[in-house]
């Protein structure tokens, strides 16, 4: 186990190519992800949670209940879509990273969705009246809405950041953990615990849980920025 | 510097180092993929042989390694150009389908039946594989299957069979299907304490071993030959078939068997390449 951990710290002093291959593809998928899940699913909570249209209530059901999709599902329903026999097939995407930013992006949609529509729509109960006194329209009273409501929202884009960076099921399936390709954090982890190098596995998931640590502590600065240009 | 200046930049550099455009994730240069087992993944053996036919080709070789069932099913779906499996019955069978051109021999090692340093079930005393599945089956003594339809899961059905026993009658209780890879199955029955056949390389390369140690082995019906089939390209117009002859051509030429022999962990040769035997059964 501490032979593992001497290993992964070797690696990390050494600046191992291969580990940071690793690391960087991790961002990079699961940030695209996230970032291209958030352009979908903002726009989609303020219709959901502003909006006055039959059918709503049963699409907020669904797009919670989807809260629950099982990334191996996700992972197996987009293989069978991006195999070349597939019906998307000749887009070339199944072992791709593009395919893996698709996967995690059904998988962060919906807590997005979900979390984010909720915190419009208490944010708009509380606003509604005085902007509407204030002669606001409605883009502009959405416009302030989201604006007021943005701290919240950080911290949703984080919950989805989390979905994304600790899924493993669906990126296996639809990447292939194909070394120097489509391997991140997740997967290697999965590939050295199948190789019985458990100290490894651990400090992998232990860098992971750095990452985080990081994004979260550049969330927590850029908010504390927030707050003092409010008192200023 | 004080907080207030740090942080716009912080976000920004965050931003910029963290979100690239999306054109630099795409492929670049040829490369074919290769279904392949987990037993030969997790083994290394790619990762060792693989650059050097890459350094002479330039043909990138991307590796997905799943059990032997899925890898023949993913290549049958067009989601491969080559596939390497021990399954002979299958393979053969893929081929004849129409799904894969011809299947070459390509290397082999054996299986071994790996159990608990105490032998509870007193399977190193066994005269045949047949004789230490039935000790294990006598004994209720817990007993790992990869339950996967994976190369080595199919040998170990075949060996069940031989020993005129059905194991999947004693599912849940002292039989446990896991259902997953070499490693993962070898992590659970060390987990288990339970015995497991694997084969030699990826238990040679395993290294959660425990008090685990090889208790059978040797006996002939443990062969494990690996076999090297392209993907047929009247079915799957898209295989990259030139550079697929290539990879199996350079596999099955001196250079690449001798890659492959020179392969060894702990000292160990994993894998005997055997490409100059086509045709012969063992």
């Amino acid at each position: 186990m501490s032979e593992g951990f001497a290993q992964a710290f070797r690696m990390i002093a050494g600046l191992d190519r291969e580990l940071f291959e690793i690391i960087l593809l991790s961002i990079r998928v699961s940030f695209t992800a996230v970032l291209l899940a958030l352009l979908v699913a903002l726009p989609f909570a303020a219709v959901l949670a502003v909006g006055r249209f039959p059918g709503r209530r049963g699409l907020i059901v669904l797009v919670n209940a989807m809260m629950g999709l099982p990334p191996v599902v996700v992972g197996l329903a987009l293989y069978l879509l991006f195999s070349r026999s597939g019906p998307l097939g000749v887009l070339e995407l199944l072992y791709t990273p593009t395919a893996m930013i698709i996967a995690q992006m059904v998988l962060v949609i919906p807590i997005v969705t979900a979390i984010s529509r909720q915190v419009i729509a208490d944010m708009h109960a509380e606003y509604d009246e005085m902007l509407r006194t204030l002669g606001a329209s409605r883009i502009q009273m959405l416009g302030t809405v989201l604006w007021e409501a943005r701290s919240a929202l950080m911290t949703v884009a984080l919950a989805g950041l989390g979905r994304a960076l600790s899924e493993v099921g669906a990126v296996m399936i639809v990447g292939g953990n194909i070394n120097h390709v489509t391997r991140v954090m997740t997967t290697a982890v999965a590939l050295e615990t199948s190789r019985g190098n458990l100290g490894l596995a651990l400090a992998l998931g232990l860098i992971l849980l750095v990452l985080s640590l990081l994004v979260n502590t550049a969330v927590a600065l850029l908010r504390s920025e927030w707050r003092e240009a409010a008192h200023a | 510097m004080n907080a207030r200046t740090l942080a716009p930049r912080l976000w920004l550099a965050l931003l910029t180092a963290l979100f690239p455009p999306l054109t630099a994730l795409a492929g670049e240069g040829p490369f074919i993929i290769l279904q392949s087992t987990t037993s030969t993944q997790n083994s290394g053996l790619y990762e060792a042989i693989l650059p050097q036919f890459t350094a002479t080709t330039g043909i990138e070789v991307r590796v997905v390694a799943v059990g032997t069932g899925q890898a023949l099913r993913n290549a049958r779906n067009c989601d491969g150009d080559v596939v390497i499996v021990h399954a002979r019955a299958a393979e053969e069978a893929f081929v004849a389908a129409g799904y894969g051109l011809e299947r070459h021999n390509l290397m082999y090692n054996d299986f071994v039946i790996v159990g608990p340093g105490d032998d509870p079930a007193g399977v190193a005393g066994a005269g045949s594989a047949a004789e230490a599945l039935r000790a294990i089956a006598r004994a209720r003594a817990p007993f790992a299957s990869r339950g996967d339809d994976s190369g080595t899961h199919k040998k170990e059905m075949a060996l069940w069979a031989a020993a005129g026993l059905d194991p999947l009658a004693a599912s849940g209780a002292w039989y446990r299907e896991t259902g997953s890879g070499m490693g993962a199955t070898l992590n659970a029955a060390v987990g288990m304490r339970a015995y497991a056949l694997t084969d030699r390389a990826t238990w040679i390369s395993f290294a959660n071993k425990d008090d685990f140690r090889i208790l059978f082995e040797g006996d002939p019906a443990l062969f494990n030959q690996y076999g090297i089939i392209m993907a047929n390209p009247a079915n799957c117009p898209d295989v990259k078939a030139e550079a697929a002859r290539r990879f199996i051509g350079w596999m099955l030429s001196e250079a690449g068997q001798r890659a492959i022999a020179a392969y060894r962990m702990g000292g160990q040769q994993l894998f005997y390449p055997n490409a100059e035997e086509q045709g012969q059964d063992h």
